[in-house]
């Protein structure tokens, strides 16, 4: 059954008039959102930007807004979203991106959508709009929902509306690639920029090469690229600016994903990458935010191996194709999560977290 | 044991006695934080050294149904390590390991008791460096960062405490012991590290916080410029923002509060100024240098007078001094005052310091206004004498009125000190019947026998004992200073 809604109230109507509740968006995370049997509640009628103040830096939507709609409203104003949602062109809503936890490479200069997030109003399990923190940018009132739900996956409660702190926007960027004859050599190079003097926007890795975004003003911009081709002769090269456009934009709707059934987001250090390098052959393989994200892409068929993998690293996986199930590897396991999940939604209306 | 009830007994055997206290002369010491309006005379302070003594102590508490409260150096201007007078404190100060600093992943793993600026120090040695930095942060640690997700100066580009946790191992008022969190820069699943920021003590204790470490920005341009009105200093923060740029810091001071700092560091700010503002640009110095222009510009159609630019580090830290002592420097001009820590929207702060001024005109009081303003966080700073009867009352009245005011703007009563036990009346401002509710319900879910830190957050507790104290005497020695 589907229902949709087209408001925050109509959401909590929703959620008290039926049995098993699960919110979906744009539906561009691989039925990350599918829960079998549930009543599915549209939010794409939920939407529109109710409020922004560039001077501010803020801005208030509700939670079925796409991603795009509100990049685009931003760049009028030189502003944008720093984490980098992803799956923005194929339609992700701002409820969606909050819900699964998506950040993107931008998130390495300051900080992923948690540090974005301001403030939220969600549907309890109860059926009750609830607020958590605020719409300033500085808040201390109350606990962190806000950043509670950020990769709650819809268990405790139905997003409606949020609330973001944003940036401005460098004017002018540049791309480097700087090639990598191994994973050693890769990892290397990541803490160097990671750790150096030039704050770098972004920092990922993939198929033998890091790729670097830099930000800043006409010259400075120049003598920061500089520096970084002086610091690998010959295997750093500086893409012009539609190439370079093109793999951020690439990157961010995950193409290079595509052709896989499963796509598993895993939190990691740059110490975890030559081990999983070496572990995970079968897989197509990218790091992400200065190798604080491993993705990994696979058919169906390496599903188990994957899990065994992780769970011998001891990392977690966030499962996306994975035909409901969500988790591969490690889970951490103990009773405050479910005490939680029975304080927000003691009937079990949403998925189980 | 002398002075504790009977099954009290089984504190004793956790604890060695010479870290366990019942007498009143060491259990004075603890009576009070940095709200020192506020005492109350604990049960027993316990002294932790390890993880494993913490984990006993709480699971004692709670099969014992005995309040606790848990305290770093007592710094909170909230009440916030207030203790319980049924109760127990669990005195933080010797979990100072810092277990490790790798540059690798670039974080530091430390025990609660670690001094916030000890972590910088640490990372030092590999050019990182640790971001926030409240006010105190010679003195206030770790584990009490983590719990009020205490702010700084230079919130706006970095963010607040909790932008820099990752993991978290907690040992919860249940006694169970969790690991929220991790190493990772990114995490999947719900937040619990991030939940647990911010909490006030109310979900149980943390052993171990995994903080982000970032590289130390390479250079610094800190420009000082007086201004003849508040509202002009305002002004500029908004032609700054306006700009694009996104500086480090950005600071007011006024007259009352520079006047202070004048008196207490010699701090050499413009002389005659109704407004102090600190400007703060940090980056690789090829940025710096295109964004200073971009600055000089606008300061340049400014009446701004007395400008000063920082030529080197020292200079950069005379500056940033006569700032940082403002709080205590203030503790010169009157025998007691409150810190107030609400937030405006930052296009309303010059709106929100005129009717301020208005507020304190009516009730009588003088007040100072320090405050963070790339992020409106306004620390008014409320005089008056603590000696003379209903002078503390009439001053949180206007305290009062002024978080109202926050509030009503579309802001906020607390950006970085917490809600505490000062605060905890005016949640229902800024949060429905229902939101409350559910924060109760989390609480619960985390506590159920509410014990720890009770009292704080939430409205409608018992207040503790007034006291008549001035200044910490922490901060009488400008040890500390309170933001």
């Amino acid at each position: 059954m589907r229902v949709e809604p087209s408001n925050p109230e109509e959401v909590a109507e929703a959620v008290r008039s039926h049995g098993r509740v699960v919110a979906v968006g744009g539906r561009t995370k691989r039925g990350l959102g599918h829960w079998e049997g549930a009543t599915v509640i549209e939010m794409g009628g939920v939407s529109g930007i109710t409020e922004y103040q560039s001077s501010e830096y803020t801005f208030t939507a509700l939670a079925g807004t796409r991603a795009s709609e509100v990049e685009a409203v931003l760049a009028e104003k030189g502003q944008y979203l720093p984490f980098d949602p992803l799956w923005v062109e194929a339609g992700a809503t701002l409820g969606g991106t909050v819900a699964a936890g998506m950040s993107g490479p931008g998130r390495f200069r300051y900080g992923g959508l948690r540090d974005f997030l301001l403030g939220v109003e969600f549907v309890d399990g109860e059926g009750s709009l609830v607020r958590s923190g605020g719409r300033v940018v500085k808040n201390a009132a109350g606990f962190d929902l806000p950043k509670f739900l950020v990769g709650s996956l819809g268990s405790f409660g139905v997003l409606t509306e949020v609330t973001f702190k944003v940036f401005p926007k460098a004017v002018e960027t540049a791309t480097l690639r700087v090639g990598c004859a191994d994973a050693g050599m890769a990892v290397e190079r990541i803490v160097a920029l990671a750790s150096g003097r030039l704050e770098v926007e972004a920092i990922e890795y993939e198929a033998g090469a890091v790729w670097v975004r830099i930000g800043a003003p006409g010259k400075a911009l120049e003598e920061l690229c500089g520096e970084v081709e002086g610091l690998w002769p010959g295997e750093a090269e500086r893409l012009n600016e539609s190439e370079g456009g093109g793999f951020w934009r690439s990157l961010r709707e995950m193409e290079w994903a595509r052709g896989e059934d499963c796509l598993v987001k895993v939190p990691v250090t740059p110490s975890r990458v030559v081990g999983l390098e070496e572990a995970m052959g079968g897989c197509v393989r990218h790091y992400g935010v200065g190798a604080a994200v491993g993705w990994l892409a696979f058919g169906r068929g390496e599903l188990s191996r994957v899990d065994e993998v992780l769970k011998a690293e001891g990392l977690s996986g966030l499962l996306m194709g994975g035909g409901g199930r969500r988790w591969l590897g490690r889970r951490r396991e103990d009773v405050i999560t479910g005490a939680v999940k029975r304080a927000l939604d003691p009937e079990g209306r949403f998925p189980g977290v | 044991m002398s002075g504790l009830p009977d099954e009290w007994a089984r504190l004793g055997e956790l604890i060695p006695s010479e870290r366990l206290f019942v007498d009143a002369a060491n259990l004075a010491s603890f009576e009070s934080d940095g709200l020192t309006a506020y005492r109350e005379r604990p049960r027993a302070v316990v002294v932790p050294e390890t993880a494993a003594e913490v984990i006993a102590v709480v699971r004692w508490c709670a099969e014992a149904k005995v309040p606790f409260v848990a305290r770093g150096s007592g710094t909170s201007l909230s009440g916030g390590s207030m203790p319980v007078k049924e109760g127990i404190v669990i005195a933080l100060n010797r979990m100072t390991r810092i277990v490790e600093v790798d540059p690798l992943d670039r974080v530091a793993v430390v025990e609660p008791g670690v001094v916030n600026i000890e972590v910088s120090k640490a990372a030092d040695q590999y050019g990182l460096y640790f971001a926030p930095d409240p006010s105190s942060q010679t003195i206030c640690t770790i584990g009490g960062n983590v719990a009020f997700n205490s702010g700084g100066a230079h919130c706006l580009k970095y963010g607040m405490t909790s932008n820099h946790v990752l993991g978290i191992k907690a040992v919860l008022a249940t006694g169970e012991v969790v690991e929220f969190g991790g190493r990772s820069r990114e995490q999947v699943g719900p937040d619990f590290a991030g939940l647990f920021c911010g909490s006030e003590g109310l979900f149980g204790v943390a052993l171990e916080v995994t903080l982000r470490l970032l590289p130390k920005p390479e250079c610094y341009h800190t420009v000082l410029a007086g201004y003849g009105s508040q509202e002009d200093a305002g002004n500029v923060v908004a032609a700054v923002i306006e700009s694009g740029l996104l500086p480090g810091a950005l600071e007011i001071m006024d007259a009352l509060a520079v006047e202070a700092a004048e008196a207490a560091v010699g701090c050499g700010y413009p002389a005659g100024a109704a407004a102090v503002l600190i400007v703060e640009l940090e980056g690789p110095r090829e940025k710096v240098a295109a964004e200073r222009e971009k600055l000089d510009g606008i300061l340049a159609e400014t009446n701004a007078f007395g400008m000063r630019v920082a030529q080197d580090g020292e200079e950069r830290m005379a500056i940033w001094r006569g700032r940082k002592s403002a709080f205590s420097a203030v503790g010169r001009l009157s025998p007691d005052f409150i810190v107030q820590d609400g937030v405006v929207p930052r296009t309303r702060l010059g709106e929100a310091l005129r009717r301020i001024g208005e507020m304190a005109a009516e009730a009588g009081l003088r007040v100072a206004n320090v405050f963070h303003a790339g992020d409106g966080n306004l620390h008014p700073l409320i005089l008056y004498d603590g000696q003379k009867a209903g002078a503390l009352e009439h001053a949180e009245e206007l305290a009062g009125r002024i978080l109202k005011m926050c509030v009503a703007m579309g802001g906020s009563i607390t950006g970085e000190h917490g809600v505490g036990m000062e605060k905890r009346e005016y949640l229902p401002e800024m949060f429905s019947a229902k939101d409350i509710e559910v924060m109760k319900r989390i609480r619960a879910a985390f506590d159920p026998d509410e014990l720890a830190n009770p009292g704080k957050m939430f409205p409608g507790k018992e207040a503790p004992a007034l006291s008549l104290r001035g200044l910490h005497p922490l901060e009488e020695a400008g040890v500390i200073s309170r933001e």
